[in-house]
């Protein structure tokens, strides 16, 4: 090295100085910039169409397993091909955005049903109207909250739900039992007051070995969910009337309080959930025996691969146990829907593989391999869906599920939202206390970043 | 009385020849007989990076002023051009985005400090302790090169692992074994974030200090050390008076590079804590990061890139210019 150095001319002085410069100006501009590269596309060939999926089961390995079955019998059916790639969803929004960017995208692909506004904003995506909603059998065949998500409210969707999927609560029913509770909590009181019952030192060496609840603290849109329906139930909403963000309205403050007070006031979350940042982590503590309970979506296929059968499922307790309308939230109206890409080669081909996808049979097929819900009401006749537990889920979807707000800055929403409440979380575990107005000022702090970012 | 000196014909024809006065004259040699194949060849690299390096910077720049989000992304050649408006929003100190940035602007010049101070210091440690040859130096050389040598992500989800307040091997060994610890702290969450991303990154960049150096130790002859020593001067003597000057031109490389890949540093904080670091722990890289792709507003982002980059670019030249003032002599 330092031979070199003293041996160097000026200019190579100035062109090792560039070269670092040139490296340097990359690598700080590469982290806000667009990626040159594009998606890899759709095939242009006619017998082939490319379908990107969401990551729905425990591994994607499973995901593309399950989904070849279905596009074998399609392949089969039709002679067209279909190139599957299962992405993870920390992955897929920015895969998406690329390939909104560069027109260079799949056929096919899956998106979260919350993101549907903001991605039909991009109008990269074939509006599902006419012709093509036609072609999938028209929209009174769905389940009509599912198909609500598909877009923002006077416009024609650009997504159609292929999995349904709402909140409900899983618990433990051996403790419930030791705990002497008999009925699963309807109030948020009542599951406070069961939660501290089973809160407990099971060995008696000082420290708790069982929490009566736990939670994904670190999991960005788990959080934002929970503020969505605790706000609801309080008589708050995270967007006013005209479509203009308000976090730090009352009833979200309230809500979002209770949340973050399992931890910080009544004690009944481990404060190490804070840092648990992926919503698997939930179904793992509950099948340990570590938590009594938690609210999921479809944790059923992560329970089973750990051998745990132990648990049965009941609603969201909410703030009185006759809540009806908002109030009466208990669940967004969670699901993944499906997109045909405005630039495909092979349009027709592309919703002939979303009518396979949406049609009784295959709903069938997917959602009981994914333990979600059918999306479509001519799926619920099978005999894999008149379980308590779906009859529930499909309760709490027609009666007590709401879109997460429809507006294309649900995204950042999320984000904001979310992160306001990891760190309201992470104060809470450290032993700090968390106020009102800590809450108050967190969100509306998330609210003004909104604000002056767009 | 007879005076030697020798006519100047006669000395330059009987020395040997002198290299810094030949060194200026090679490149108008090469430069007469460079032929259109010279142009043809360097071509390829030419072009890669234009491709690799001038486009995206340029695209980058121009990211900046445009707003750019996921409703203007479908069209992005023609997204709206804002001016100055990502800056002043980056910048505006009324906003919280500007809170953000200039907080992390001064955490990251800390903790850029910290970072550089440990992993040279024990990289030179580790290279002065490696230039004497004792039984086990390959093996211990090896050892010292594992860091390095691993991926980056999987080193830091060992860490991450090991950070964990539950049952992470650093609580147990400082709660359950020493004892030190009454409380599990937690390594991950609020002020110690800050200093789990000083150790994993340390952790990380020590080893190329350690190799840089021992390769400019390697190059000081032993008989400096020995003569000395024979003089009596101590071992901290030997260390500030004839390895620190012997190896200052490759310190001042190894500190600008480390310097700048720990200040952009993006691996460490994004794989310890996901998509959204502590307040405490949110560097520069990652917030921007944070801005363009969880947010979705690349132009923010892409400002405050480019406010990063004219940061860098001041201080890299200001650097350069302070501790290579050889270059700027021979001009």
């Amino acid at each position: 090295m330092k031979r070199n150095l003293e041996e160097e001319t000026p200019g190579e002085v100035m062109h090792t100085k560039f070269r670092w410069l040139a490296a340097l100006a990359v690598g700080a501009l590469s982290v806000g910039s667009m990626t040159a590269c594009s998606a890899s596309g759709g095939s242009g060939d006619a017998d082939t169409i490319t379908y990107w999926a969401s990551n729905q089961a425990p591994t994607v390995e499973k995901d593309a397993e399950i989904l070849q079955e279905s596009i074998d019998r399609y392949t089969e059916e039709t002679g067209v091909k279909v190139d599957l790639e299962v992405i993870p969803w920390s992955d897929l929004y920015n895969r998406i955005l690329t390939a909104v960017s560069s027109g260079e995208g799949p056929d096919v692909l899956n998106i979260g049903n919350t993101w549907a506004v903001s991605l039909q904003s991009s109008g990269a995506f074939v509006p599902w109207e006419g012709d093509a909603l036609e072609a999938i059998g028209g929209q009174d065949r769905f389940v009509q909250s599912s198909f609500a998500t598909g877009g923002a409210e006077g416009q024609a969707p650009t997504s159609v739900p292929i999995y349904g999927l709402s909140y409900s609560l899983y618990y433990n029913t051996a403790m419930f039992e030791a705990a002497g509770i008999t009925t699963p909590p309807a109030t948020w009181d009542e599951f406070v007051e069961d939660a501290k019952k089973l809160t407990v030192d099971t060995d008696g060496d000082g420290t708790i070995d069982q929490w009566g609840v736990t939670m994904a603290g670190s999991s960005i849109s788990n959080n934002a969910h929970q503020a969505f329906v605790r706000g609801l139930q309080n008589g708050g909403s995270l967007y006013d009337d005209e479509g203009n963000p308000d976090f730090g309205n009352d009833g979200v403050v309230t809500g979002v309080k209770q949340w973050v007070d399992l931890m910080a006031v009544d004690k009944v979350v481990s404060p190490s959930d804070a840092e648990s940042v992926n919503g698997s982590d939930m179904a793992a503590t509950f099948a340990d025996g570590g938590a009594a309970m938690f609210f999921d979506q479809a944790p059923d296929a992560n329970l089973a691969a750990r051998d745990f059968t132990g648990y049965a499922v009941a609603p969201v307790p909410m703030e009185t146990a006759d809540a009806t309308g908002l109030l009466g939230t208990q669940s967004h109206v969670a699901g993944i829907n499906v997109s045909v890409f405005e630039n495909s080669d092979n349009k027709e081909a592309a919703i002939d593989f979303v009518k396979h996808l949406t049609s009784d049979d295959e709903q069938v097929y997917l959602n009981k391999s994914f333990s979600s819900l059918p999306v479509v009401t001519g799926a619920y006749d099978d005999p894999a869906f008149q379980s308590d537990t779906i009859k529930l889920k499909q309760e709490i979807l027609e009666d007590h599920a709401q879109p997460m707000p429809l507006y294309p800055s649900e995204g950042q929403m999320e984000t904001l939202v979310g992160t306001a409440i990891k760190n309201l979380l992470a104060t809470a575990a450290q032993g700090g206390s968390v106020s009102e107005s800590d809450v108050k000022s967190a969100l509306e702090d998330a609210n003004s970043q909104m604000s002056s970012g767009q | 009385m007879t005076v030697n000196v020798l006519p100047p014909a006669t000395a330059e024809k009987d020395l040997p020849p002198d290299p810094h006065q030949q060194a200026p004259l090679e490149p108008a040699k090469r430069k007469k007989h460079r032929s259109p194949l010279a142009y043809f060849l360097v071509a390829p690299a030419a072009l890669a990076e234009l491709l690799v390096h001038i486009v995206p910077m340029v695209l980058g720049i121009w990211i900046a002023f445009i707003t750019l989000n996921q409703l203007s992304i479908a069209n992005w050649v023609n997204a709206p051009f804002v001016g100055l408006q990502n800056f002043v929003t980056a910048l505006d100190p009324s906003s919280p985005i500007a809170g953000q940035l200039y907080g992390a602007l001064g955490r990251t010049l800390m903790f850029t400090v910290i970072v550089v101070a440990i992993a040279w210091s024990m990289g030179m440690l580790g290279a002065v302790l490696l230039t004497s040859s004792f039984k086990g130096r390959g093996i211990l050389r090896t050892l010292f090169l594992v860091p390095y040598a691993l991926p980056s992500y999987v080193g830091t989800i060992a860490w991450a692992f090991m950070f964990n307040q539950r049952d992470g091997a650093i609580n147990r060994f400082l709660v359950d074994d020493l004892g030190i610890l009454q409380d599990r702290p937690f390594w991950l969450l609020g002020g110690n974030s800050f200093w789990a991303i000083v150790i994993v990154t340390a952790w990380q960049f020590w080893p190329f200090a350690f190799l840089m150096l021992l390769a400019a130790l390697q190059n000081i002859p032993g008989d400096v050390y020995e003569a000395a020593s024979l003089d009596g001067a101590s071992l901290w003597k030997q260390f500030t008076q004839i390895t620190l000057p012997m190896v200052k031109p490759a310190n001042a490389v190894l500190l600008l590079i480390m310097s700048l890949w720990i200040f952009n540093q993006f691996n460490v904080p994004y794989v310890l804590f996901g998509p959204a670091s502590p307040e405490q722990a949110t560097l520069i890289s990652p917030l921007i990061y944070q801005q363009s792709f969880n947010n979705w507003n690349f132009g923010l982002g892409g400002a405050m890139s480019v406010m990063l980059l004219v940061v860098l670019l001041i201080a890299s030249a200001f650097y350069i210019r302070m501790v290579l003032p050889k270059g700027q002599h021979d001009d």
